[in-house]
């Protein structure tokens, strides 16, 4: 297959028009947008460097560069120098930590107007190396010492970032469980992380007791269900109603004060024995397994509970609360979520027009340029605006998707994997945060936040793929 | 199942997240119109309410920091119709190129409050007040102004000041107009005082009248009030310290020796806090920094170009006891001076031999250039450098060399030079006994902030222990730093201070020869050692410290008065009177002529 000649002639008319298209397309969505969120009554022009919306005009043209610089490099080079840069990249993480802080993070290297945040980069860095490792012969998933190592370049970079402290774009690095499991992570492995974290979320927000509450319902459902569909005796009710119901009248007939997990506790030791000599004289699994989701569950819950009240200190307290937005605080983050609802339902269907909102501009909405610019697209574009930005979003990543999967080298493959789910994430969390459906998380949208840094990283992110994909016929590692 | 049709999984995940954004964009937006209100009357305007500074008392529970009303006029520049500018000029009495500048400055955001006159005075508030109604987009908010009734401790309370851009981008508490412990225990304890900013966010119509809260409320905070605070200052004595040394420069720390606390610490040339308060703050901090005796200059934290003279021969007893060099009854002949080679030393007259209780009680030179120098070049020790290292493990023991730790800032350290200091300066095993000398008599490289001098005090009259200096006593509700009710002992043994307090009682009580004599209190016992400190900026500087009752000690005060000469001429008054004020409340009468000397002489400018 060596007719073809990778020149850079021969690039340009192979890589995927599509995905660029739609790549320029956010980006000038995005700028317009910045523009119309920053505009007030002294600015001057679209063009002015003295304002957000002309310094991302010079952003816009540098990740151009970058862009026909990326598509000019030999794609062999992406896999060839994937280890040194990744470790380039961890040792710059080590090193902005020494660096002064900014709203409580030491994230940025600061060089007068021009800022680079490393984590910006570790994603497509570790996104390499994965795709190099993964890719390497012999390397699968279900061998231990190959999955320790993939832990192990993932879970560096991220307790490096945490080290800033700078959650929100740890969180990001979550998006590589879609790769891993893309690449044979076994499905129930991924639905147990998703169950960890919505169970840790709902503890947190609802509290603990409620949580197991409606985990035990939904657990006697199933197991209704499975006594039902298996022709099960329904008598093994009768010990799993006791060994709950008898510690908790104990408690409250005495009004003894215990901790509600160890209650708890007493009643799953209660009713493990008959449930292990049921489960072996009908050798079936199927109970068994509901009760340790169980167990699990409520073990889990009430340890996130006891971590957060018994090990963490006040301050770190105060910072997870306000993360989930469980801190009301008049200028925090509860606020900020408030009026960026109000900005975007005030859009309604069809919004204020361009550059007549009214909420974005007055600076009601924090942050509008960078984290909530998603309210301005709300706010003036209406639903219907909503509705075509969220298409271009998802038809991107379908065609990341589609793109992957036409790979003929596994490391491609694992890389476009890497791009569309680090996307799928940053926009989850970015748009979700904006209506309340997401904590709020201090992370761009990809093309459309303000800054440099964010830009280039995602244009570098994307490009590379762009680059690997032209050359599928040539790649063979 | 293929591994590649998990691809389809994926993609699903990814629609059916969208798909519920896009329904919850839908609600939002299309459904539910109440956002669509809160929009319109979404011009909201945030009034903050300012809690009310924690209080300071002093030891004695009075209150040395309060608070007053002051009233700011904001403006929201989008809500103000033409307006009578003049009108408005003529009842704020403010210049009219003032207040276009701020009102320029207010207009770069149309909708948010700008404090545009600040800090209006209660009696012009209640006149604007009547005419308000006249100037829509105008309203007041309160805030409080700091007042100190004493006049007095201004480096040592502090002041509150504007925040500036720095501090708001290192702690998001702060935002523009809100003000901020700049110095002192303003600065140590801002936390505790400035309680928390509250407000509320009133829906206001487009003339600017107020139509209800945001969300019924929902966004409302109360303000919590600061936290009162106690300090371990006795102001009457502070006060009566910044008399004492008035036209004089100098400092005096005093302290309570069996805890730490600080009972007067006295800068001089000293300034009334209450010069930086209100609008006159940035003139009078202008005057203050420019002045040339630098009264913003704490220098009983930072004189760390101070010598401790000949109180340090107190330091070389202790040391020379601890190791054994001498017993209490070493003695030496003291022929007006100590000669080795081609050094002298000079001593003045006083009756010889001298043993070590006698040697401190008349100060004498060659004791201790002798007694130096025979703890550095004892046998027991391997080399000089050996000696020495011992000899400053010892001095750095007592606090000497490092900032002691005390609760405000600007804690200088003092200077005791290491082994490498004179390495450096003469070459490694080029530097002996006699060249360093005159460490033996408190000179040399080795310098103390009064702060040390007069916790060293403290350890003498604790027999060997000491807690780390401090101001706070107490802060409502909460516990103060546990490393100030921490013990520390230096490394001489209790006993080897016996001696040595007898030689500072000797000072004070003594027969013929004893340095402080004329400053002795009636009915009280007190220890103490003068100490006349030459340095290459002028004038000896006069030190002197003391201790007493000698007995269960009350107070340690060390007493710093520059370029003044001798230290039993200027120091040791001072130092007395103040001791005598703490325990006695009162000057004795036959003692009113030294208190009258002290209060009138001028030192800074003699004419």
């Amino acid at each position: 297959m060596q007719t073809k000649q990778s020149t850079i002639i021969g690039t340009f008319r192979r890589i995927d028009a599509l995905t660029v298209f739609l790549y320029a397309l956010l980006v000038f969505m995005g700028w317009f947008n910045i523009y119309a969120a920053v505009l007030n009554e002294n600015s001057t022009g679209i063009f002015d460097v003295s304002y957000k919306y002309g310094k991302q005009l010079i952003w816009m043209i540098a990740a151009f560069v970058l862009a026909v610089s990326i598509l000019i490099i030999d794609s062999k080079f992406y896999s060839f120098f994937a280890y040194p840069v990744y470790i380039f990249i961890l040792l710059l993480l080590l090193l902005v930590i020494f660096m002064p802080q900014t709203k409580g993070q030491s994230s940025w290297f600061a060089l007068g107007d021009l800022k680079m945040q490393p984590a910006e980069f570790a994603k497509i860095t570790t996104a390499l190396v994965l795709a190099k490792y993964m890719s390497g012969y012999n390397v699968k998933l279900t061998q231990w010492h190959n999955v320790i190592r993939i832990i192990g370049i993932i879970a560096l970079p991220i307790l490096l970032i945490l080290l800033q402290p700078d959650v929100g774009t740890a969180l990001i690095f979550g998006a590589f469980l879609l790769v891993l499991y893309r690449e044979g992570m076994p499905g129930w492995m991924l639905a147990l992380v998703v169950y960890s974290i919505l169970l840790f979320v709902f503890s947190f927000i609802f509290g603990s007791f409620q949580v197991v509450l409606v985990v035990g319902a939904v657990l006697l459902l199933v197991s209704i269900f499975l006594a039902y569909y298996q022709k099960n005796s329904f008598r093994i009710f009768i010990p799993a109603l006791l060994s709950f119901a008898l510690p908790w009248l104990i408690v409250y007939w005495f009004s003894l004060e215990i901790s509600e997990y160890l209650v708890f506790l007493v009643g799953f030791i209660l009713l493990f024995v008959p449930l292990i000599m049921y489960s072996y004289r009908k050798k079936i699994m199927s109970f068994l397994i509901v009760f340790l989701v169980g167990f699990g569950s409520v073990s889990f819950s009430y340890g996130v509970d006891h971590i957060f009240h018994s090990i963490l200190e006040a301050h770190h307290r105060t910072r997870i609360n306000v993360l989930f937005g469980l801190e009301s605080d008049p200028q925090g983050v509860e606020f900020n979520v408030i009026q960026s609802k109000i900005a975007i339902g005030s859009g309604g269907f069809t919004g204020k027009g361009y550059l007549q909102g009214t909420q974005t501009k007055h600076d009601f909405v924090p942050e509008q340029s960078t984290d909530f610019i998603f309210c301005t697209v709300g706010e003036e574009w209406g639903f219907l605006g909503v509705l075509v930005v969220i298409a271009i979003f998802l038809f991107l990543l379908l065609r990341l998707i589609f793109l992957a999967e036409r790979q003929r080298s596994t490391f491609s493959r694992i890389y476009g994997y890497s791009v569309a789910s680090i996307f799928f994430l940053h926009i989850m969390v970015n748009i979700g945060m904006t209506v309340g459906l997401m904590p709020v998380i201090g992370i761009p949208l990809p093309f459309f936040s303000y800054g440099g840094s964010s830009l280039w990283a995602f244009t570098i992110l994307l490009f590379i793929f762009i680059k690997l994909d032209s050359d599928r016929d040539l790649l063979i590692f | 199942m293929e591994l590649s049709h998990r691809k389809y999984t994926i993609a699903a995940i990814f629609i059916l997240v969208f798909l519920i954004f896009i329904g919850r964009f839908f609600y939002i937006q299309v459904i539910d119109t109440s956002y669509q209100l809160d929009a319109m009357n979404n011009s909201q305007r945030f009034v903050v309410k300012y809690p009310a500074r924690g209080l300071v008392y002093d030891r004695n529970k009075k209150l040395i920091v309060a608070n007053e009303a002051a009233y700011d006029l904001m403006v929201v520049v989008g809500q103000v119709p033409q307006f009578d500018t003049l009108a408005l000029l003529e009842l704020l009495q403010v210049s009219k190129e003032m207040f276009l500048r701020n009102y320029k400055e207010a207009s770069l955001n149309k909708y948010r409050p700008f404090p545009i006159v600040k800090q209006i005075s209660a009696k012009t508030y209640a006149n604007l007040q009547e005419h308000m109604y006249q100037f829509p987009g105008f309203f007041m908010q309160v805030r409080t102004v700091r007042h100190y009734p004493y006049s007095s401790a201004g480096l040592l309370l502090g002041y509150i000041h504007e925040v500036d851009r720095a501090d708001i981008e290192q702690d998001s508490y702060y935002s523009k107009g809100d003000y901020k412990g700049k110095r002192g225990i303003e600065k140590m304890y801002e936390t505790y005082l400035r309680g928390e900013k509250g407000g509320s966010y009133d829906v206001v119509d487009v003339r600017g009248r107020v139509k209800g809260k945001l969300h019924d409320g929902k966004f409302d905070k109360p303000s919590v009030l600061g936290k009162d605070i106690t300090i371990t200052l006795d102001i009457n004595l502070q006060n009566y310290g910044e008399l004492l040394l008035s036209n004089k420069i100098g400092s005096i720390v005093a302290l309570e020796p069996s805890t730490g606390e600080v009972l007067a610490l006295v800068s001089a040339p000293a300034f009334d806090p209450n010069m930086l308060v209100g609008r006159g703050l940035r003139e009078n901090f202008k005057k203050l920094t420019s002045d040339t005796l630098f009264p913003l200059y704490n220098r009983a934290l930072q004189g760390d170009r101070y010598p401790p003279g000949s109180t340090f021969k107190l330091m070389n007893s202790l040391i020379a006891l601890q190791e054994g060099i001498v017993t209490p009854q070493y003695s030496y002949t003291c022929r007006g001076g100590y000669s080795a080679g081609r050094l002298h030393v000079r001593c003045h007259p006083h009756e010889s031999p001298v043993d070590l209780v006698k040697s401190i009680q008349v100060s004498c030179n060659a004791y201790y250039c002798a007694l130096f120098r025979s703890i550095l070049d004892a046998n027991k020790y391997p080399s000089v450098a050996h000696a020495y290292t011992v000899w400053r493990n010892h001095v750095t023991s007592f606090g000497l060399g490092n900032s002691l730790g005390i609760d405000i800032f600007d804690e200088k350290p003092g200077f005791i030079p290491q082994n490498s200091y004179y390495d450096r300066y003469y070459g490694k095993n080029r530097w002996k006994s006699l060249t360093i000398v005159s460490l033996g008599i408190g000179q040399g490289e080795i310098c103390l902030t009064p702060l040390q001098l007069a916790n060293f005090t403290a350890i003498i009259a604790n027999k060997g222990f000491y807690y780390i200096p401090h101001i706070i006593k107490e802060i409502e509700n909460t516990s103060i730093d546990p490393k100030y009710s921490e013990i520390h002992y230096t490394t001489i043994d209790s006993l080897h201070f016996e001696p040595v307090i007898e030689g500072m009682y000797n000072v004070v009580h003594g027969g013929p020869g004893a340095t402080a004599r004329y400053v002795a209190i009636p009915h009280i016992e007190m220890c103490g050692k003068t100490g006349t400190a030459q340095n290459p900026h002028g004038e000896n500087h006069a030190v002197f410290i003391a201790f007493a009752p000698r007995v269960n000690p009350q107070i340690a005060i060390a007493v710093y008065v520059e370029n003044a000469g001798y230290g039993a001429t200027w120091a040791a008054p001072i130092a007395s009177l103040m001791i005598e004020k703490y325990l006695n409340d009162s000057i004795h009468p036959s003692r009113k002529w030294i208190e009258q000397r002290m209060i009138q002489t001028n030192l800074i400018s003699p004419e």
